[in-house]
């Protein structure tokens, strides 16, 4: 990109955007939200289309020397990439989302989510540890606003609950960085990737990370937060926060415990399994109970994460790989969904889901797409959802073929809670007239939902195009790991395959 | 060091006295009258001592050459840098106070006067090398302050917290006399340097219970816990000009205050002190936080936030290194920012004919009066820590100076204690952006007050971080200036 701060550009638009918005009428505050996003987009698809596959690890990096203690450094890899994509792919959605439903004090609202979007691509982006931690901490604030201004009825409740439980999460993990800075000396982050901190210090700092990141992503039994602030939400809230806020403990995982404390990972693991299996059941079997649409969503979110959390921590590439592709699939998927949520909440204005039925016949073309997002939860073939989920079991398979086992129930359990939950609401009888009587999607509804239903889609047909620019990485990541793999149990042993003549002579006979 | 040299290092000091000595006898014979034009004179007067301590602050003054009087006063670049910050926060209350005052009817000129002379004494206080120095200073600070807590003779509040501070305050001088004279008895010498020779090979019963009793007392001044029970009361009571000139200049005097006595006096004797400091840093910082949830009135809100940012602080002193003190130094600095600004929007807070101090009165500021709310708004986060904004890295340095010293654990405990005082902090938030308005605050500010709350506000905004090199240079430069005997 011959020296244009693309990274930076991204970050400065919407941060301008920002400060105009507050100072801006409603009408015009959504254009200037929206015009932002779409150019962060465009900057995005630019980004993507640059990015150099098999080039350096690190790329578009930028570096200047504004602070004392920690540098502004900037740069991304394929992880970093995905990451960003999905994150300016799901603002303009978001932004579309609350064209309509968001009537009050809309300049402070576009300008928190605005600045949201900063913050986001600023923790994928950031090189140095404590630049990292500004970004990924910052997002409390714009959070917290969201939550408890243009919430619902427990909004305020809600919103506590998100800031504290999360601020709790994060602050034993700046000690650990001012430790680990103080140990080797730099505050940057791929170097940080790259050391080997002493296996006793490893223990504390990785249960300091892991209280930070367990919070964020959200690990049972510390998930409580997330149905509260997702019921409390506005819809385009809850599509950040599921789509994109939801994958920065992924990303801290895979960022930082991981590379830096293999060993300490691998002494962990099982930790991390157990829980992850827990809230794979457990959570899984609450989200079947459920009478609010947002909470079933939201439950539904934890178990996700569970897969994720599993596939990490299988320590190999397939488990990696998934981890990652079920990432950007639930990203979409779970956004997507709460947008439909949203839909039909804007028009009947209550989530309980006894209070719909029998929608697909007054909203045909709502309820088909639905059913695409219903299908890509439960991880049908040829969508998003199936390869990372695929990869994610055959990962944690090659490891421990028990926790594949209890971990597999979970797609089970899915398919059941998200089949159940279609079935209530477009299927079965027209029972409430003001139900029966709601409009199909509107223009700016299609849009929406539009985009979203492709790219699940796409991840489903061909997810090459976004596991290859990560591939290179997650090998990495891989051989960093080796040494500290803990030996799986499924003793895999690869066949050796048919002589090739043979293959073709057997094809010919039939 | 003949007396000439000496003189010129304490010039800033002579203008601030002589200044002072003139003004009151111009409002003792221009009465009340004149009271805005002495207020601008003591302005210029601060504007004039700061213009003459800044050059050796950039330079990083230390060594011999800035002893004065055999060793009873220093000049160096630490003593520097606090009193900038003195003369700042000091020059703050005076632009705020008129506007106050002539409101309420009572601007008395003796007001300038009293705080040019508690000025006086906290930048005799920070330049102290001597217990006897240390004294005098801190003395002709508190009596200053005595009366300017009560300088609204007709509010019973202002008189309470005027007869508040001075029975506890006596009490706290009574205990570091107490102390400095076991120190003095063990030592046979008052000067810092004389004790850091006397004690380099280890305490003595009497001279750890001299250290204990000093810093008890200087607990008092900088309302730390467990010696913390007179804040509340005296930042409520006080006028809020006054109690926003409490909450700032005299804290860095006293901490600066402290830092030298440790450091220089006890330098050798770390472990001793370090206990000490380390239990009050972690007290304060929970009661700082637990006292804060309940209270119903910003001001008091504020006094324990106060204590809470002193056991932030403290940590920075835990450490006992040179990188200890620097973070203090710029710990301190954003906290005048923030403490300014937080109390300059209690000063903006008004209804149609009078000040309001109620946390229930600010709700729904945010629809009613925007510009007020998102700066109370980016101070109360800021104050609480949370990044972007600038009083995160006020912690961050005071706890990475503390993990570089080792004192891993008190890190953790200290910031993990710090989520409690966030709770309070959101909770201002909540009140002004989530809940309905009150219509409580519909008066007009004062445009000095808002200009010094937009230059806090852009200080303390994530603009603050270019600083952060500048700042930082200056502390490193202020703390190596110490004589610390290692």
């Amino acid at each position: 990109m011959g020296g244009f701060p693309i990274l930076s550009v991204m970050l400065a638009v919407p941060l301008v955007a920002a400060i105009m918005c507050l100072f801006l009428e409603a009408r015009q505050a959504r254009m200037v939200a929206l015009l932002a996003t779409l150019i962060d987009l465009m900057l995005g698809v630019v980004l993507w289309a640059n990015f150099d596959i098999g080039g350096a690890q690190w790329q578009f990096t930028e570096r200047a020397n504004l602070f004392a203690g920690f540098e502004y450094a900037l740069g991304i890899d394929g992880i970093a990439l995905m990451l960003i994509m999905l994150s300016v792919f799901l603002m303009p959605i978001c932004i579309g989302a609350s064209w309509e439903a968001i009537t009050k004090r809309v300049g402070e609202y576009m300008a928190a989510f605005l600045l949201m979007e900063v913050l986001m691509i600023g923790v994928f982006a950031a090189q140095d540890l404590f630049l990292f931690y500004i970004f990924f901490e910052a997002g409390l604030i714009p959070m917290y606003l969201i939550i408890g201004i243009w919430g619902g009825q427990n909004r305020i409740y809600a919103a506590y609950k998100f800031f504290l439980y999360t601020l709790l999460g994060s602050v034993l993990m700046l000690i650990a960085m001012l430790w680990m800075v103080n140990e080797a000396g730099t505050t940057s982050i791929p170097v940080l990737m790259e050391y080997d901190f002493a296996p006793q210090a490893q223990t504390w700092l990785w249960l300091a990370f892991f209280a930070s990141f367990a919070v964020k992503m959200p690990m049972w039994p510390v998930h409580t937060w997330l149905p509260d602030a997702h019921v409390q939400a506005p819809t385009a809230g809850s599509v950040i926060l599921a789509g994109v806020l939801l994958k920065l403990g992924g990303y801290g995982f895979i960022r930082f415990s991981l590379p830096m404390f293999p060993d300490a990972s691998a002494e962990f693991g099982w930790l991390v399994w157990g829980l992850s299996m827990a809230a794979v059941v457990l959570t899984s079997l609450i989200a079947l109970v459920q009478a609010d649409m947002k909470k079933l969503i939201a439950y539904s979110s934890v178990a996700h994460m569970a897969i994720v959390t599993l596939g990490l921590f299988a320590f190999n590439v397939q488990g990696l790989e998934g981890a990652m592709m079920v990432m950007l699939g639930h990203g979409l998927v779970s956004g997507a969904l709460f947008l439909c949520v949203g839909v039909i909440y804007d028009r009947l204005h209550t989530r309980e889901i006894a209070r719909y039925g029998g929608l697909s016949i007054n909203m045909p073309a709502y309820a088909v797409l639905f059913m695409l997002f219903t299908m890509a939860a439960v991880g049908l073939p040829g969508t998003s959802n199936f390869v990372g989920e695929f990869l994610s079991l055959a990962g944690v398979y090659q490891a421990n073929s028990w926790v594949a086992f209890v971990a597999t129930t979970g797609i089970i359990l899915g398919a059941a809670y998200m089949l159940y939950l279609y079935r209530r609401i477009c299927f079965g009888e027209q029972k409430n007239a003001d139900a029966a009587a709601l409009p199909d999607l509107s223009l700016r509804e299609y849009l929406l939902l539009g985009p979203i239903a492709a790219a699940v889609l796409w991840m489903g047909v061909y997810p090459e195009s976004f596991l290859a620019p990560m591939r290179a990485d997650i090998e990495l990541l891989d051989t960093r790991l080796a040494a500290a793999a803990p030996e799986g149990d499924a003793q895999l042993v690869m066949g050796e395959g048919a002589p090739e003549e043979e293959e073709h002579t057997q094809g010919e006979a039939h | 060091m003949d007396l000439a040299t000496s003189l010129s290092l304490i010039v800033p000091e002579i203008i601030l006295a002589v200044s002072g000595l003139v003004l009151l006898l111009l409002a003792a014979w221009g009465g009340d009258k004149g009271a805005r034009v002495i207020s601008v004179a003591a302005a210029i007067a601060l504007g004039g001592a700061f213009a003459l301590v800044a050059p050796s602050v950039c330079a990083g003054a230390s060594g011999p050459g800035t002893v004065a009087f055999g060793g009873q006063f220093r000049a160096d670049a630490f003593a520097g840098l606090a009193k900038l910050m003195i003369f700042a926060a000091a020059g703050a209350a005076l632009v705020v106070a008129p506007r106050f005052f002539e409101r309420a009817g009572v601007m008395r000129a003796e007001f300038p006067v009293l705080v040019l002379f508690a000025t006086l004494g906290m930048s005799i206080m920070v330049s102290a090398g001597d217990l006897v120095s240390l004294y005098i200073g801190l003395e002709l600070n508190s009596l200053a302050a005595y009366v300017l807590a009560a300088i609204l003779r007709d509010d019973e509040r202002s008189a309470e917290a005027g007869l508040k501070y001075f029975v506890l305050g006596a009490l706290a001088s009574g205990i570091l006399l107490f102390g400095m004279s076991l120190t003095y008895g063990f030592a046979g010498t008052t000067n810092f340097g004389g004790i850091a020779v006397a004690v380099s090979d280890g305490l003595s019963t009497g001279q750890l219970f001299g250290l204990t009793f000093v810093l008890a007392g200087l607990a008092f001044k900088i309302s730390a816990a467990p010696f913390h029970m007179w804040t509340p009361d005296v930042y409520e009571g006080a006028p809020t000009p006054v109690t926003m000139f409490f909450a700032s200049a005299p804290k860095v005097a006293a901490i600066a205050l402290l830092a030298r006595v440790t450091l220089e006096a006890f330098g050798s004797q770390d472990d001793a002190w370090r206990q000490i400091v380390i239990f009050a840093a972690l007290l304060s910082i929970v009661i700082g936080a637990l006292g804060a949830i309940g209270q119903q009135n910003v001001k008091r809100l504020l006094a324990y936030s106060s204590i809470n940012n002193v056991g932030f602080i403290l940590i920075g002193l835990a450490a006992g290194t040179v990188a200890g003190a620097s973070a203090m130094m710029v710990y301190l600095a954003i906290y005048v920012v923030m403490t300014i600004g937080s109390f300059v929007a209690v000063l903006l807070m008004r209804d149609a004919d009078g000040k309001v101090e109620g946390i229930s009165d600010l709700a729904g500021l945010s629809t009613t009066r925007p510009a007020l709310a998102w700066a109370l708004m980016a101070l109360m986060f800021s104050l609480a820590g949370i990044p972007p904004l600038f009083g995160f890295w006020g912690k961050f340095v005071v706890f990475q100076a503390a993990v570089e010293a080792d004192l891993v654990a008190l890190a953790a405990i200290g910031i993990a204690a710090s989520v409690i005082g966030a709770f309070y902090y959101i909770k201002i938030v909540k009140v002004m952006f989530f809940d309905e308005p009150a219509g409580t605050v519909t008066g007009e500010g004062d445009t000095p007050h808002w200009a010094l709350l937009a230059i806090c506000a852009v200080l303390i905004s994530p603009l603050g971080y270019l600083l952060t090199g500048w700042l930082g240079g200056l502390a490193d430069m202020a703390a190596a200036s110490l004589a610390i005997a290692f």
